[in-house]
């Protein structure tokens, strides 16, 4: 078990430099996630922590050592891939004593732990198998339990889920809450599915064009964006976003509508509100016309645009809404529930 | 087959049964005269239909004293011979392909793309175009009428070097990663991972350089001057050279039939391995 | 070309290559450059001193009316042994891969001869066609013609012709076969659909669509009867009767070994090599192009 520190981490290939600068404390057991769209560093920055991509500059640290310069086999991590890279021409028992063999473990040590790890992923039937009888979702386990049997300080995971089919992946999602939990090792997880992340993050930090943008739990990125970027990509569907004119604690909408929101200070910004977020008020500031319903069963989703003006604008409602498309719908929102950002940087405002 | 007519069906199998004939006459040929005395092989024209002189004739070639009239060593040892050098090649180019395929698809250093370029004109300089200064460089290096001088020049090899890289490449770069994480070195990522995934097309390359190592020619006709280092398939020419003196077509022929028949069987047996190393190596 | 990843760098890729780098320096390399640098000297007429000439061997070569005529028959052998061995495996392919029962079977009997080496293809060919014993001549002198290959250039030709398609028709079979099963079945079924009969669809269908294998098995045939084909010519006809199948590969060997012409049989391998040099180029483009495709 270890804590992990990156400090002031840079990655370069040539003269582009796609991590910038990335800081991050991360706890003895905790589990965290890496999101952020494709091309983000996501991947990049699992592989300097696992020892397969250089570090440029900055410090990698795994239980207070520095593992810049060490081999990937030195730094007591495991990693699940995204393509699970199983040996195909080893069965699966000799796919997870491989690293032990390497290590020259004791043979009886090496089966105990193969069956253990077997016994926990319940594979155990299947320990004789090459990798191409297995199907996705066992070759997964296969993966972890490869994983497992290290028994090493951290945990990697790039996009173990990727391929798997959208059921298994629930399922799956599930088991590795649940199994590292149990296990208590500290891991990171790679994802560009901001579900999985909010799932399964004890803390989340969120990438974007090699820098971080926030780094927190799923709640706290989901209260408190700390941009414009962040509020979109966590919560689904996406926050709604309009340009606003603020004073005196008003929010003058495009159109002219006044709403109330917590601000201190005045000028143009940049106002987000979540979809979900949006009530029904026959007398609320935001007047949409309704151009198309998507009824989710439990909710019914409202897409349309901001009556007058071309911003589009989606409210999430609950219970099945009625027929009505075409016609003006009003809504408000609570002045805690609404958040600015600065029109420049995207940052979110000091209230 | 789209339509079902038994004329166009009996047609088809007619043209590849002639064909197949055609194809398989001069071995025929040569079959039929390995089973005769020198005495009916002498009379024209020639049995169509084999005789029973078959042991005997292949008693003698093998272990007599080969053509009357010349100075030769045993047909046995000049199997050997071919063997040998067969097996050298063989096996040289695989193991040095394998070794330059690996350095040029999993490291990076100085002079990589230099070494691939050097590899690659070895393609272009078939031992027909350089024969007399490369006979000199053997003949410097005191390698005449050794196994050396006959199968070491010949192991250099851009194609079995290409096709393992090309196999090399088809690896995911996981696998790499995973063995690294795993803690294993290059050579035991080579032995333990590459190898075994590589079994197959070291195999299909293997049958095609058994055959191509087996056939040479030119190179030990230069090389070997010494009758104990005589391959078979070098050792026909010698025959019919003799021949035009005193005739003895029996024993020619099943020499030429021994000379053939370990690559025929390669083929043969080994059919799935053939054509997959075929197809690969000329990609 | 490279992975992503790779093992850091160590002396242990130059350990690696080598094995394989010296062989191509000391027995390819170095070889070959001596050819060129022999191409441009000449030896005086004991042998006792050289001078060095520039281009003046290839100038040689290239008012010498016998290699100009090596040249052109070089040029007729392999177009003839390319033709016929690749047309008669066209055929074979044609209504093998409408064969269903038996297929395994034909291409078995049909591919071996690629085993063969081309040596004991010549021995095969010459003792059918002996003079005075060969199953062909006895034959033959029915239908008048009197066979002799020793005195009759024509005829050596032919038999050399022979001995090298033979052998070589097992290697184009495979290839064309190959190409024919590659075509989708529905193609072929859309144009019986369409009222094509089976020889129509092979002429309209079948052979425009596997013209690039057509065109690699062009390039790698030439190869072969430039260069593959020396075993044969020496046991057969060893370049004669005169110099009437005394192809370029022949002549190399035959100048170098046998009339000790260093200078000249240099320039003649530095021809060759270009020539070598050009085919490949030749078929590698051919290979991009394939893949694109």
């Amino acid at each position: 078990m270890a804590d992990i520190q990156l400090k002031d981490l840079v990655k370069s290939y040539g003269p582009t430099e796609v991590l910038h600068h990335i800081e991050g404390d991360i706890r003895d057991g905790e589990f965290i996630v890496i999101v952020g769209p494709s091309g983000c560093g996501k991947s990049t920055l699992l592989r300097m922590v696992a020892g397969l991509e250089s570090v440029t500059s900055g410090e990698i640290a795994i239980g207070g050592r520095r593992v810049n310069e060490l081999e990937p086999s030195a730094r007591d991590i495991a990693m699940v891939f995204q393509n699970y890279a199983l040996y195909p021409h080893m069965s699966v028992r000799q796919n997870m004593a491989y690293g032990l063999k390497i290590r020259k473990l004791p043979k009886d040590e090496i089966n105990r732990r193969v069956e253990e790890a077997a016994e926990i992923l319940e594979i155990k039937q299947y320990l004789d198998r090459k990798p191409r009888q297995l199907s996705g979702g066992q070759r997964q386990r296969v993966a972890m339990g490869r994983a497992i049997v290290r028994d090493p300080q951290v945990f990697l995971f790039d996009e173990p889920l990727s391929n798997l089919d959208a059921k298994l992946r629930v399922q799956m999602r599930l088991e590795i809450r649940k199994l590292q939990q149990r296990l208590g090792v500290t891991s990171i997880y790679v994802t560009h599915d901001q579900v999985e992340a909010m799932t399964l993050g004890d803390r989340l930090m969120v990438l974007n064009g090699g820098y971080v943008e926030q780094f927190g739990t799923p709640i706290e990125l989901y209260d408190r964006p700390a941009s414009v970027f962040v509020a979109g990509f966590i919560g689904s569907p996406s926050m709604n976003f309009l340009p606003v004119e603020i004073s005196t604690g008003h929010a003058t909408l495009p159109g002219g509508g006044l709403l109330p929101v917590a601000a201190a200070h005045s000028g143009a910004a940049t106002l987000g509100l979540r979809p979900e977020h949006l009530k029904e008020d026959e007398n609320g500031p935001l007047a949409i016309e309704v151009d198309m319903l998507e009824q989710l069963g439990a909710s019914t989703l409202i897409h349309g645009r901001l009556h007058g003006t071309g911003h589009s604008i989606t409210a999430s409602v609950p219970g099945h809404a009625h027929d009505g498309i075409g016609s003006i719908r009003r809504f408000s929102a609570a002045p805690e529930l609404t958040h600015l950002f600065d029109t420049v940087s995207g940052k979110r405002l000091a209230v | 087959m789209v339509e079902n007519r038994p004329l166009t069906a009996f047609l088809t199998h007619l043209v590849l049964i002639l064909g197949v004939i055609a194809i398989a006459l001069p071995v025929w040929i040569t079959f039929v005269a390995s089973t005769h005395d020198a005495l009916r092989m002498n009379q024209a024209p020639l049995p169509l239909w084999p005789g029973d002189y078959f042991l005997v004739n292949m008693k003698q070639t093998l272990f007599g004293s080969g053509l009357s009239g010349t100075e030769s060593a045993p047909v046995w040892l000049m199997l050997l011979n071919s063997l040998a050098m067969a097996l050298m090649i063989s096996t040289g180019k695989i193991a040095i392909s394998l070794l330059s395929a690996f350095a040029i698809v999993y490291f990076k250093f100085p002079f990589r793309m230099g070494f691939f370029w050097m590899i690659f004109i070895t393609l272009m300089l078939p031992v027909e175009v350089r024969i007399l200064p490369t006979f000199e460089v053997v003949a410097n290096l005191g390698l005449l009428n050794s196994y050396w001088g006959l199968s070491i020049p010949l192991i250099a090899s851009a194609t079995a070097t290409f096709m393992f890289r090309q196999v090399f490449l088809t690896v995911p770069d996981e696998l790499l990663e995973s063995a690294r994480i795993d803690g294993a070195g290059p050579l035991r990522f080579f032995f333990d991972i590459l190898l075994p995934l590589s079994r197959t097309n070291i195999a299909a390359l293997f049958v095609i350089l058994f055959i191509f190592g087996w056939n040479q020619y030119l190179w030990p006709l230069l090389i070997t001057t010494d009758t104990s280092m005589t391959t078979i398939v070098m050792s026909i020419k010698q025959m019919l050279e003799a021949a035009e003196q005193s005739p003895q077509w029996n024993i020619i022929m099943t020499t030429a039939l021994l000379a053939m028949i370990p690559p025929v069987f390669v083929v043969i047996a080994m059919q799935k391995l053939f054509v997959q190393g075929l197809t690969e190596t000329d990609k | 070309m490279l992975k992503r990843v790779h093992f850091p760098t160590s002396a242990l890729p130059y350990l690696l290559v080598a094995p394989q780098i010296i062989i191509t320096l000391v027995f390819f390399i170095w070889p070959a450059s001596q050819a060129m640098y022999q191409s441009f000297l000449i030896e005086d007429a004991f042998g006792l001193g050289t001078e060095f000439v520039w281009f003046e061997n290839f100038q040689i070569l290239a008012t010498d009316h016998h290699y100009l005529a090596s040249f052109q028959r070089t040029a007729v052998f392999s177009v003839l042994v390319a033709a016929l061995s690749m047309g008669f495996a066209l055929i074979l392919a044609g209504f093998a891969q409408r064969v269903v029962r038996g297929a395994m079977f034909y291409r078995t009997m049909l591919i071996w001869p690629y085993a063969v080496a081309p040596v004991l293809a010549g021995a095969l060919w010459v003792f059918m066609f002996n003079p005075t014993l060969g199953i062909f001549p006895y034959f033959l002198e029915f239908a008048g013609i009197t066979w002799n290959h020793y005195l009759n250039g024509t005829q050596a030709m032919a038999l050399v012709i022979l001995a090298a398609a033979w052998k070589q028709v097992a290697y184009n079979f495979l290839f064309y076969l190959a190409a024919m099963q590659s075509i989708p079945n529905s193609v072929i079924e859309a144009a019986a659909i369409d009222g094509a009969g089976p020889a129509r669809r092979f002429w309209t269908i079948i052979f425009p669509l596997i013209s690039p294998t057509t065109f690699f098995l062009l390039v790698i045939n030439m190869v072969y009867a430039f260069f593959e084909t020396f075993g044969i010519i020496h046991a057969v006809t060893q370049g004669g009767p005169g110099t009437s199948t005394t192809i370029l590969v022949y002549k190399v060997f035959n100048d170098g070994f046998v009339g000790l012409d260093l200078g000249g049989s240099a320039a003649q391998s530095v021809v060759l090599m270009v020539l070598v040099i050009a085919m490949t180029v030749v078929q590698f483009r051919f290979v991009e192009r394939k893949v694109a495709y």
